[in-house]
């Protein structure tokens, strides 16, 4: 199944987003990556004011059948985290790259995102 | 991929979209429309599942009975012909080798059905235990489709040449599913009414085609987890396995030592009912958001004190819910303990088996 991936976002090859907007990173998961996990029952963020390491954990996403990490594709601080969706998760799958962003991050380095994958090599990563 | 071993009903997964997985060394679905989609079919209306894998077995011959009975705890001999008790094998210490029914068809026949990860394990066990018994393995042979789920009588009706509506819960019959003959059990694994049809892989091909054409709903191994957790049937490997004695899993219905002689394991079972077990598995239910999962930590009063064996999102009860292991003195409803998840601890508590119970 063919999935979108916005040309506005960076990729990462464990399936997050990046929205680099001056200095604030939005950060979510894929859309092939909640297709993966199928019915999306739990999630767990970080507080505001968390520092997030990039490629480290900074929560966690539960299927009925799996759990999952959460790797940040940028290091900085937690600005703000969905808790919409913390309350209802299963509603990730409708919108993943709007309504659907998991917490905002004040980068330390916006340079980081340089070596992300663009919407064409994450598209083609998880194609095939 | 390769050494992964495919149901006659395999194509008929793809061709359907299911996600397929490894599991048992089987290449199974895990899912076709989505999880819960498929839990609440089976519990408002019905669905099928591909079982083939699981292993199937008959024995026959005079001695049947008497050689079986040396294998279980459960007195087989109370069984007339069309019944079937669910049991388990045990080793001398009392631990189970297996979870299996046995289904007396009379005249010393009887039909074993048992895990798929266990069908060479427990057919050397009965092998080697068996003595003079006519001992035929149809694993391969045979196909097997359960249909569960409230409906799934009236579903399986349309297309079964007799009436399946008075079979009673783990009674069964040999009749002609659209030309093939068949094996129908009113068993299953998912805490509701259904059926296990065993058949050749021809008549399961053209079996799932037909209940597919009356809106019974294709289902995979994630949705069969979550219903027989919510009835709190073990999974064996999981909740149960050889270390486990079936009254430390809360199996002790089967265990009929009154009724009957000796068995492998006995003696440690009678150990076990006159002293009391060390630990139990128990219905926990968490008091949060939070999932416990397979292998997590039991805390009691910030001691480690027992192990989740299974535990995911409850569909039908709408909470998260676990089996575990806990000591006896724990191991009643109401008890608070708390599950180590990702190194935090969670409240939970010890409620009463099952979580779910179908209504008529």
């Amino acid at each position: 199944m063919a999935f979108d991936y916005p040309d506005t976002l960076k990729y990462t090859d464990s399936h997050e987003y990046a929205k680099l907007d001056g200095d604030t990173a939005t950060i979510g998961i894929t859309a092939f990556a909640i297709d993966q996990l199928g019915d999306i029952v739990f999630l767990e963020l970080p507080e505001p004011g968390t520092e997030v390491q990039k490629g480290e954990n900074f929560g966690t996403v539960e299927s009925v059948k799996a759990v999952e990490d959460l790797k940040s594709p940028v290091s900085g601080t937690v600005l703000e985290a969905n808790t919409e969706m913390v309350d209802a998760p299963e509603n990730l799958v409708n919108d993943p790259y709007t309504s659907g962003w998991l917490i905002k991050v004040q980068v330390s380095d916006p340079s980081e995102l340089e070596n992300a994958l663009s919407a064409d090599a994450y598209r083609s990563m998880v194609e095939g | 991929m390769n050494s992964l071993r495919r149901t006659p009903l395999y194509d008929l997964a793809v061709s359907l979209n299911a996600r397929m997985v490894g599991f048992s060394g089987w290449e199974m679905p895990v899912q076709f429309g989505g999880i819960t989609q498929e839990h609440h079919a089976v519990r408002s209306d019905a669905g099928m599942f591909d079982i083939s894998h699981m292993g199937k077995f008959t024995l026959s011959g005079k001695d049947v009975l008497t050689q079986i009975q040396r294998l279980v705890p459960s007195d087989l001999s109370r069984l007339q012909p069309g019944q079937a008790q669910y049991t388990v094998l045990l080793n001398e210490q009392g631990g189970i080798i297996d979870d299996l029914i046995f289904y007396f068809q009379g005249d010393d026949r009887w039909t074993v059905i048992v895990n798929a990860a266990t069908t060479q394990k427990d057919y050397d066990w009965m092998a080697a235990n068996l003595d003079g018994v006519e001992f035929q393995n149809l694993s391969d042979s045979q196909a097997l489709i359960a249909v569960q789920g409230k409906k799934a009588v009236e579903h399986l009706n349309a297309i079964v040449d007799q009436n399946l509506s008075h079979l009673k819960p783990f009674a069964h019959l040999e009749t002609k599913i659209l030309g093939h003959s068949a094996f129908v059990a009113r068993t299953g694994y998912t805490g509701e009414d259904g059926f296990e049809v065993m058949l050749d892989p021809e008549g399961a091909i053209e079996l799932w085609q037909s209940l597919l054409d009356t809106g019974v709903v294709p289902c995979g191994l994630g949705a069969r987890d979550t219903l027989r957790l919510e009835a709190a049937m073990a999974l064996y490997g999981q909740d149960i396995n050889e270390t486990t004695t079936p009254l430390e899993a809360g199996l002790g219905w089967l265990v009929h030592l009154d009724t009957k002689g000796d068995f492998i394991g006995r003696s440690i079972l009678e150990d076990q009912k006159q002293n009391g077990v060390k630990k139990r598995l128990v219905g926990l239910q968490m008091q949060g958001r939070n999932i416990a999962r397979h292998d997590y930590p039991i805390f009691a009063e910030g001691e480690e004190v027992g192990i989740v064996t299974s535990g995911t999102l409850a569909p039908t009860v709408g909470q998260a819910i676990a089996l575990g292991y806990v000591p006896t003195e724990l191991s009643k409803p109401g008890q608070l303990v708390e599950i180590g998840i990702r190194g935090k601890n969670y409240g939970a508590i010890v409620v009463k088996r099952p979580f779910y119970r179908a209504t008529k």
